[in-house]
């Protein structure tokens, strides 16, 4: 079968598998629904003020809708994020790039107010974009010895970045009033709230962005893994490459903690998983990891709203329940350094 | 026999920042030409500047002075994926751990053909497949690059650049990491490529043996200078071997090929430390 026609296959299974999950999703909540009723919402046919129409319409849909962006962009940024340091283990919260974009995002809520719904969101993105770029440099800076990023040494330096960031952030919180605290401290924890339309657009506007920058050079990127010297004598412009792909996951990173919190681990479990199945080309993965992250956060958020019912888990908490055994693994798996 | 690439007056040095962490290399006023066709090995001591030459002839380092042609155009004025069309380098190996199928390695060998293509069209398959035939990897073309022996490895970044259809191929201490099986192998399949497909070599070698059996000509780096170019007998001389390497050596003649072959002349010194 040619590229392009396993890819197809690979997203219209997986594209099933996140449609499967938004069916379920859709169905499941603390407030019970009948199937039935959710199809005539769905359909348009239920009155607009029942709580039914109400609650599948403005709560369930976007949530899902939120939560199917959040995991597509965190998975990419993971695969961005590996593609770049060549460590499978490098992912937006353990390399403390999503510490940095909160840190980034509480310092806009701190200097600025006002402007609407829709520049609200932008501004909170771009202030944790700033965050997230700070924080990558920083690691970078830290770990970089004689030309080289060790794994370990990746990893501590984006642990210390993390905690230092993590700290910035409770000292701005402690500047917050006291009405406003429990709001941020939820928002840390990683949470998928429902969303709204016009900036739901804006965060898929940048999602895609940061997406786009990253697919356009998967087969670069693919080169990269040779080694940086190889992929110059192969024709690739390794610098100007590793800048987009830092700059691409760092805004799909920046953008997920804007409007959903720091989410760890999702860039961490499904690229882990995908590769197991696809393989190690990023032409493959990085699409695959949209619609796979999509369907994997969906499915975190939904048992996080459900399982403890009326209350709600963190989809933050699940994400890391999961993603911790998977780092471990990988960790110990790691063959000779490498990817 | 025409010129193909032609290196006038080059001069480096690496930034004193970056000396810190490596020894000091630099190349200064290196001058030689390579002929379409040739195999021209590249030998001397450590630090004589052969992979800063190699990085040079790739574009990975700038020349702060001098000027490097390949068929008469400098360097300079080719884009990064033209001078990946004409020159391929094989490294010494491929970095541990690398994930990919010996077939998707090979493959990558097209990049500079098409370099906006998402991905390689059947015409790049059938190029990369040739390649892999060539250096008797294409029944290992679905077997993970990590399985493989280290001379199977070589024998796929051999076909990688293979599959650039490059006019010149750069070798990077091909049989570093090899036993005397593949050493041999590797040398009978290089003059087989350079014979059948007219691809000029430049062969750096840490092997002067390698390098005498295979070359057509020799240029011998010391401290970043020539200190000589010529035919393998002209270049393998006892006197300035020993003076270059600063260890005393013997110069034979092989007894298949009477090629010159080196040894290192053994003090008596260390024969009674034995």
């Amino acid at each position: 079968m040619s590229h392009a026609g396993r890819l197809a296959l690979v997203l219209a299974a997986l594209a099933a598998a996140l449609l499967a999950t938004a069916a379920i999703a859709v169905l499941a909540g603390s407030a019970r629904i009948a199937p039935g009723s959710v199809a005539q919402a769905l359909a348009g046919r239920a009155d607009p003020a029942s709580t039914e129409a109400v609650v599948i319409l403005s709560l369930r849909l976007p949530r899902i809708a939120a939560a199917a962006l959040a995991g597509g962009a965190l998975a990419v940024a993971g695969v961005g994020f590996q593609a770049l340091t060549r460590n499978p283990l490098a992912e937006p919260s353990v390399l403390g790039v999503s510490s940095g974009a909160a840190f980034g995002v509480v310092v806009g809520q701190l200097v600025t107010t006002g402007g609407g719904i829709v520049a609200d969101a932008v501004r909170l993105t771009v202030f944790g974009l700033g965050g997230a770029l700070l924080a990558g440099v920083a690691v970078y800076l830290i770990a970089a010895i004689g030309g080289g990023l060790p794994v370990h040494t990746l990893l501590l330096a984006g642990v210390i970045v993390g905690i230092f960031f993590a700290s910035a952030t409770t000292v701005l919180t402690s500047l917050l009033d006291i009405n406003r605290l429990g709001g941020i401290v939820h928002w840390l924890l990683g949470n998928i709230s429902p969303i709204a339309p016009a900036p739901l657009g804006v965060f898929a506007l940048l999602a895609g962005l940061g997406f786009a920058l990253i697919v356009g050079r998967a087969r670069q990127l693919n080169l990269l893994a040779l080694g940086e010297e190889a992929a110059v004598q192969l024709g690739v412009a390794a610098e100007r490459l590793k800048l987009r792909i830092f700059v691409g996951a760092a805004l799909l990173t920046a953008s997920v903690v804007a409007f959903a919190g720091p989410i760890g681990f999702v860039g961490l479990v499904v690229p882990h998983a995908l590769r197991l199945v696809l393989g190690p080309d990023n032409r493959v993965l990085a699409p695959a990891a949209l619609v796979a992250g999509g369907a994997f956060l969906l499915a975190a958020d939904t048992l996080a709203r459900t399982v403890v019912a009326p209350a709600e888990l963190s989809v933050g908490v699940i994400t890391s329940f999961c993603g911790a055994p998977v780092f471990v693994y990988l960790l110990r798996a790691r063959p000779r350094g490498g990817l | 026999m025409s010129v193909l690439l032609e290196v006038r007056g080059l001069d480096f040095a690496y930034p004193p920042e970056r000396s810190r962490s490596a020894p000091r290399f630099a190349l200064s006023a290196v001058t030689f030409t390579l002929a379409r066709g040739e195999i021209l090995g590249v030998i001397g001591p450590n630090s004589a500047g052969k992979t800063t030459l190699i990085r040079l002839l790739t574009r990975v380092l700038e020349p702060a002075g001098g000027d490097i042609r390949l068929e008469g155009t400098s360097l300079r004025r080719l884009g990064r994926w033209e001078l990946a069309r004409q020159v391929a380098v094989v490294p010494q190996d491929v970095p541990p751990g690398l994930p990919f199928t010996v077939e998707q390695v090979v493959l990558m060998g097209r990049y500079p053909h098409a370099p906006r293509r998402f991905f390689e069209t059947a015409a790049d398959l059938a190029v990369a497949r040739e390649a892999m035939e060539a250096t008797g990897v294409d029944e290992l073309a679905q077997a993970s690059v990590q399985s493989l022996s280290g001379g199977e490895r070589q024998r796929v970044t051999l076909a990688r650049a293979l599959a650039q259809e490059p006019r010149l191929l750069v070798l990077d201490e091909p049989t570093a990491h090899l036993d005397l099986r593949y050493q041999a192998e590797c040398a009978t399949l290089l003059r087989s490529i350079n014979r059948e497909r007219g691809v000029s070599v430049l062969l750096v070698s840490h092997d002067l043996n390698l390098a005498a059996q295979v070359s057509d000509r020799l240029l011998l780096l010391n401290e970043g200078r020539v200190a000589r170019l010529g035919p393998p007998a002209a270049v393998l001389e006892e006197a300035l071997l020993t003076a270059v390497y600063g260890c005393p050596v013997v110069v034979d003649r092989h007894a298949v090929t009477g090629r010159p072959m080196v040894q290192v002349a053994w003090s008596p010194l260390s024969a009674e430390g034995r």
